[in-house]
């Protein structure tokens, strides 16, 4: 076992247990950004000046109007910016734009002493705009080959050698909906200056060493002079990674110029108009397969929805094609990728990060070809997995080595889940109920853990102990909810040997951790909790040095186990708070900082190749829905999930993330709907599900009845801290089975042997013109009663 | 008249200096009573559900959950409010609060991740841990001892949250939390202020700058100020207008309050109708009329949420006159008649009459609809389809609701309400006449079906489709056969 996966006698880590703000959560006490506010003097208001046209120049922007309103202290725009005019990381994302990019692109932003008078002010700006035409939807942009940013190829082995081999040739489209996070906590930042004109800003963020870089280089000011600070975030999924960094500019801006502190946080409608979302994608696709259904050749061309700037969409494009394979060995493949550049918000990451997009393509593809090789769909995915000892690689040659874990998680899952009986029941059901079928199927992923470009995979932490004996830590990542501090105070209780209430943990800042990495790709526990481990193991080092003085003996043969030092074969012991309050007397330092970085990682976009990838992270999911064949409306009856997070840090919070990831990618498959106003009208461009009335997220009616997590056991995880894994993101990809089973289910209303194509997201209108299509491919129904459009639904 | 006051947490406070358009939500944060969050603004989310007191239904006083963001604070002149710091008991000085039941639950069990939505899935649950006949309800039924997929065996009914939206748990842990909580014990002051009678309704003249928010004691009063202001707006539960306010920032001179005048809280059932007070909230005519009339049982619960129920009335639902409402439909099945007052006097208009016009209809300015009258006996067959993307608090695409009288296998009479195609809720008499005098068969539904697939000019948009929303009310009427003759059948 390796040493950073060692667990100590009595460890914290592995203790179920509620979330560490659980208590102030629920009694309303817990603050986030915005609330701030109410125990801030004399804050300014920021208001966005939106545009509200898809595309065009501004020939005059005419602030007087604004300033003539009551309240309204000054307009922001971009002749204000001592720095760079720019929020991204890429040059292509203005702050204040000359050209409106897309529908509701904020030009301006008005302060007010109300955040009434803002708004007012807001609307009184004039702008003249001379329009321009605009490309809405990805069709449009493909058709107009409008693309920008990297346009990645992923080869491996011989694509025409694998057709030439193959039994089965089969082609196909297939074009799925983006996402909106929809935190319940919007964008929000509240920004200070102090006497020596050093900026302060409290931030809804994911990544506030990027805030803090993007807020220097508006500002024109070194980053020693920024500081950013995330209490927590009501949610971000991705969303607070790339996009708050401009408004948080907005904020300081505003408040260098006026002197007081100036705060925004955008309403629903503005943060769904404003914000990025994650990408939908479209896929053209072209497979081989011998005549037992193994897979011998993929060519695969991924076009992602970028929007306007190219914020984080390579690297997102670049983890879809990472995960095309899923769990599925492809001898060959030839895997190309687009970014489409379109005028609408620009998309961004989103739990996942394009991993899910490219794992969609591929299980959409099995779920369609299975009935046309004639094999249940169970069958055709269980004989394309990666086999252990054969040497396997992923397309972009990561060896694979945990494949046994991809059949371990699925043969337990239908295990856990009776499935063999559970098939019987479905089909008796189904043969006595003409207008409800039930459809059960399983699906599996494999989810690549770390940043792909190396260098982000590394994480600092301060650790401080008092001479009380109390410790307080401050790590780089940020809580959004996910239980990272949870984590990282059982981590630094474990490595510490201490009780858990000894440990306190700071809020996340820049000046206490710098450079830090976005909390982000699932590796906040990963990266952080090795950087609190390592800083705790230097000070537990000094202090199992003072413990052997005082009890004699070697300090390797010093434990400090729950806070009660003691050497090996001894009686004698020393409390922790003695223990510490003899070291500051002895002046040894009781303060550390603490870094890791993962090893063994190495990846060359350019040629696509390399092992990204510390380890995968494994799962299955079986899922049983019910349809009603005269709505096409359904409800999930059952899942059950085994899921591999290694050796849980803590199991409570890990099966919190778990269900929550599952029920988010249901919702994505499912249920959520973007839609944007495609038409040549005056509202071109405008999304038309800009609210939570429009724009559904799962509710209470979309839990599944029964919903079963097992975490796998004994899964030590040898490359990370304490034998854990990554858990953020994979379980949301656990949701492909709820959509598998929505088609199977819509094919039992027709022949067998029908393959249905199935719209993503499948509403149940969705799920009703699959039913329609099924229906008419028996011979016994009229053809021409299917509705036109059925083809077009599908694929938009 | 003494000034605007509302008791937070069992503190009073002045209203003054808020704007009359201000909402509760707004109010209690600027008073640092930060737990109550904004989500959507628009009642969607219940970030902002907090608890109010308000006239019982089984006892004097009931604790019922309401949108905060939705709510002008003007509205809540001497009224109770409890938010998520109310809810816990301050400890001794030094030690932390001894949280309410329903928060140790939501806490242990992992109910909150990241907490945002958490004070108001607290609030929502607080109430239901409250409703009188939550357990006594469920005992004297054996099906229910199990619980069912919404009920818990202590008789907690999921759609009391169904106005709560989680992004990260995925429910799971807040189910488990729900069903687990017990009984408010006799020292619980929240149980025990249920006892006693509820906050008086409180004549309110609220006004800042040049708005005015206006409460009268009587109905009389009301039409007279009506008569005088015809611009102004009347509220009931404000469950529409705060939308208007937070979403388009319409901003009204004068604001009406009518959501405690007695004459409009009346339900009386006659020998030829039942009568159905304009202002009672959903939930009161729901508990209330306690599945007497089983198309409006059916179609409560898939009205919005429980936390909008709470606040919305058939007044209201009528009043906006939205071709989406959901018991236009009902109540044109149910063959409803309005009774409209105005300072003159009153007038009957069946519902059928009604709707003119997208969003509009005979009502006059000045006017007011009292009540809803459903005429008696009741046809014994009757159904509420709504067609939407998720099964609880969602807008129809369409609804369609049937009410049926079939004797010895002729259709003797029908009636169908339509929503969601057209520019008002329409009666689908064409329909009706195809199944009138038919036998109940498989042939004549096919071909009254096809009839009802053609009413109306649905159009696309983001809910659905225009041939989808025509597919499902030919699809609704074959689904009915369907549920009937099986029900036969088994």
């Amino acid at each position: 076992m390796s040493h950073l996966s060692e667990r100590p006698e009595k460890p914290v880590v592995g203790v179920s247990m509620p979330h560490e703000s659980a208590f102030q959560h629920v009694t309303g006490t817990a603050l986030y950004t915005d609330d701030l506010v109410q125990r801030t003097k004399d804050v300014l208001h920021a208001y966005p000046v939106q545009v509200m046209k898809a595309r065009g120049r501004i020939t005059a922007l005419r602030t007087e109007p604004a300033l003539a309103v009551p309240g309204v202290v000054r307009v922001l725009t971009g002749a204000d910016v001592p720095g760079e005019n720019d929020a991204g990381m890429k040059h292509d994302e203005p702050l204040f734009p000359d050209e409106v990019m897309f529908h509701g692109h904020a030009v301006a932003w008005v302060l007010g002493e109300t955040l009434e008078a803002a708004r007012l002010g807001a609307a009184a700006v004039e702008v003249d705009l001379e329009e321009l035409p605009s490309l809405v939807s990805l069709q449009d942009a493909i058709a107009a080959e409008s693309y920008h940013g990297a346009r990645p190829l992923m080869v491996h082995g011989d694509i025409d050698a694998g057709f030439a081999d193959s039994a089965h040739v089969l082609t196909g489209e297939f074009q799925f909906a983006g996402q909106e996070h929809f935190y319940l906590e919007t964008h929000a930042a509240l920004a200070l200056v102090d006497e020596n004109g050093q900026v302060f800003i409290q931030s809804s963020t994911q990544h506030p060493s990027e805030t803090q870089e993007i807020v220097s280089h508006v500002l024109g000011v070194p980053a020693h002079e920024i500081t950013v600070q995330c209490l927590r975030m009501g949610g971000g999924f991705g969303g607070k990674e790339m996009q708050p960094h401009g408004f948080a500019a907005i904020a300081a801006l505003g408040a260098k110029l006026t002197g007081r502190p100036v705060r925004f946080r955008l309403n629903r409608t503005q943060d769904l108009t404003m914000s990025g979302k994650r990408h939908g994608f479209h896929a053209k696709w072209k497979i081989g397969f011998d005549a037992d259904g193994r897979i011998q050749a993929l060519d695969a061309t991924l076009v992602a929805d970028g929007g306007w700037s190219l914020d984080l969409s390579e690297p997102v494009l670049a983890r879809a094609l990472c995960h095309i394979d899923n769990t599925y060995w492809i001898p060959n493949a030839r895997v190309a990728g687009l970014i489409a550049k379109t005028n609408t918000v620009s998309n961004t990451a989103f739990r996942g990060f394009g991993g899910p997009q490219g794992m969609l393509v591929i299980e959409d593809i099995l779920g369609r070809c299975a009935p046309l090789l004639g094999l249940d769909p169970m069958e055709l995915r269980e004989r394309n997995f990666y086999q252990p000892g054969q040497g396997q690689t992923t397309p972009y040659g990561q060896p694979i080595t945990q494949a046994e874990r991809i059949s371990t998680v699925w043969q337990q899952v239908q295990d856990d889940a009776g499935i063999a009986d559970r098939k019987r029941e479905i089909a008796a059901f189904n043969a006595a109920h003409p207008h409800t079928k039930r459809a059960l199927a399983i699906t599996g992923i494999k989810f690549g853990i770390s940043f792909n470009l190396t260098a982000f995979n590394q994480g600092g932490a301060l650790v401080l102990i008092y001479k009380d004996g109390s410790v307080l830590i401050n790590h780089g990542g940020t809580e959004m909810g996910q239980g990272l501090h949870t984590k990282m105070m059982q981590v630094a209780a474990t490595t510490l040997g201490i009780p858990l209430h000894k440990v306190r943990l700071a809020p996340t800042r820049t000046d206490k951790v710098p450079n830090t990495s976005a909390t982000a790709a699932s590796s906040g526990a990963d990266l952080n909790g090795g950087a609190i481990k390592n800083a705790c193991e230097q000070l537990r080092g000094r202090l199992l040095q003072v413990a052997a003085s005082q009890l004699g003996g070697n300090a390797s043969d010093v434990r400090i186990v729950e806070g009660v030092a003691r050497v090996l074969g001894s009686d004698k012991e020393l409390a922790w708070d003695d223990l510490v309050r003899t070291a500051y007397f002895q002046r040894v330092q009781l303060s550390a900082s603490g870094f890791y970085r993962t090893e063994g990682l190495h990846w060359d976009a350019k040629s696509f190749r390399g092992s990204p990838f510390k380890y995968f992270a494994h799962g299955a999911a079986a899922t049983e829905v019910e349809v009603d064949g005269f709505t096409g409306a359904y409800r999930i009856r059952r899942v059950d999930i085994v899921h591999d997070v290694g050796d849980s840090l803590s199991p409570m919070i890990d099966i919190g993330q778990v269900e929550g990831g599952f029920v988010q990618g249901a919702g994505w498959l499912t249920l959520e709907d973007l839609r944007w106003d495609t038409g040549d009208g005056p509202n071109r461009g405008r999304l038309l599900t800009q609210a939570a009335s429009t724009y559904k997220l799962p509710s209470f009616s979309e839990m599944p009845e029964q919903f079963n997590v097992t975490l796998l056991e004994n899964a030590t995880e040898e490359g990370a801290v304490y034998g854990s894994k990554a858990v953020g993101e994979p379980p949301l990809m656990l949701a492909f089975s709820v959509r598998e089973a929505l088609r199977q289910a819509a094919a039992a209303f027709g022949p067998a042997g029908a393959s249905v194509d199935l719209a993503s997201p499948a509403t149940p209108e969705a799920v009703y013109w699959a039913i329609e299509s099924v229906r008419g491919a028996d011979a016994k129904r009229d053809v021409s009663e299917i509705p036109a459009g059925v083809t077009a639904l599908s694929n938009a | 008249m003494v000034a605007a006051r509302i008791t937070v947490n069992g503190e009073e406070k002045q209203i003054s200096p808020a704007a009359p358009h201000t909402t509760v939500l707004d109010f209690l944060r600027d008073r640092g009573l930060t737990g109550t969050k904004e989500g959507c603004a628009e009642g969607e989310c219940g970030a902002c559900s907090v608890l109010v007191a308000r006239p019982g239904v089984n006892k004097p006083t009931d604790w019922v959950a309401v949108n905060a963001c939705l709510v002008p604070v003007a509205s809540l002149d001497g009224q109770e409010v409890i938010t998520s710091e109310g809810l816990a008991t301050a400890g001794e000085p030094g030690t932390p609060p001894a949280l309410h039941p329903v928060q140790e639950e939501m806490a242990v069990r992992g109910g909150s991740q990241c907490g945002y939505c958490t004070p108001g899935f607290v609030c929502s649950m607080a109430a239901e841990y409250y409703r009188p006949d939550r357990c006594a309800h469920d005992e004297g039924s054996a099906d229910h001892a199990e619980g069912d997929a919404e009920h818990g065996p202590n008789g907690f009914d999921l759609h009391s949250l169904s106005g709560n939206l989680c992004r990260c748990t995925g429910y799971r842990p807040i189910r488990d939390a729900a069903f687990a909580v017990g009984e408010p014990t006799d020292e619980d002051p929240l149980a025990q202020r249920r006892e006693q009678a509820p906050p008086a309704a409180v004549a309110t003249e609220y006004s800042q700058d040049d708005s005015t928010f206006l409460r009268k004691d009587t109905l009389a009063e009301t039409l007279q100020v009506l008569r005088e202001r015809p611009d102004a707006v009347v509220v009931a539960g404000s469950t529409d207008f705060g939308v208007e306010v937070n979403i388009r920032s319409r901003r009204a001179e004068c604001v009406v309050a009518i959501d405690r005048l007695p004459e409009l809280r009346e339900l009386r059932v006659e020998s030829d109708y039942i009568e159905i007070g304009a202002a009672l909230t959903l939930t009161e005519i729901e508990r209330r009329l306690d599945g007497d009339v089983p198309l409006l049982a059916e179609l409560f619960p898939q009205f919005a949420s429980r936390l909008i129920r709470n606040s919305g009335t058939l007044g209201g639902n009528l009043g906006t006159g939205s071709p989406i409402g959901d018991s236009p439909p009902v109540l044109l099945a149910l063959e409803a008649s309005l009774v409209l007052a105005d300072a003159d006097g009153e007038r009957v208009v069946p519902l059928a009459d009604y709707f003119t016009g997208y969003r509009q209809s005979v009502r006059r300015p000045g006017e007011l609809i009292r009540a809803v009258r459903v005429p008696l006996p009741l046809s014994p067959i009757t159904a509420f389809h709504k067609i939407a993307k998720r099964r609880f608090d969602d807008i129809s695409s369409v609804a369609v609701a049937f009410a049926l009288d079939i004797e010895g296998g002729v259709v003797r009479k029908a009636r169908i309400g339509l929503g969601g195609v057209a520019a008002t809720p329409i009666r689908s008499f064409a329909t009706e006449e195809a199944l009138e005098g038919k036998p109940w068969s498989a042939e004549t539904v096919e071909a009254a079906a096809r009839v009802l697939r053609g009413e109306g000019t649905p159009m696309s948009d983001h809910r659905a489709s225009s041939l989808y929303r025509s597919a499902m009310l030919g699809q609704s009427l074959l689904k009915l056969y369907a549920q009937t003759t099986e029900a036969v059948s088994s």
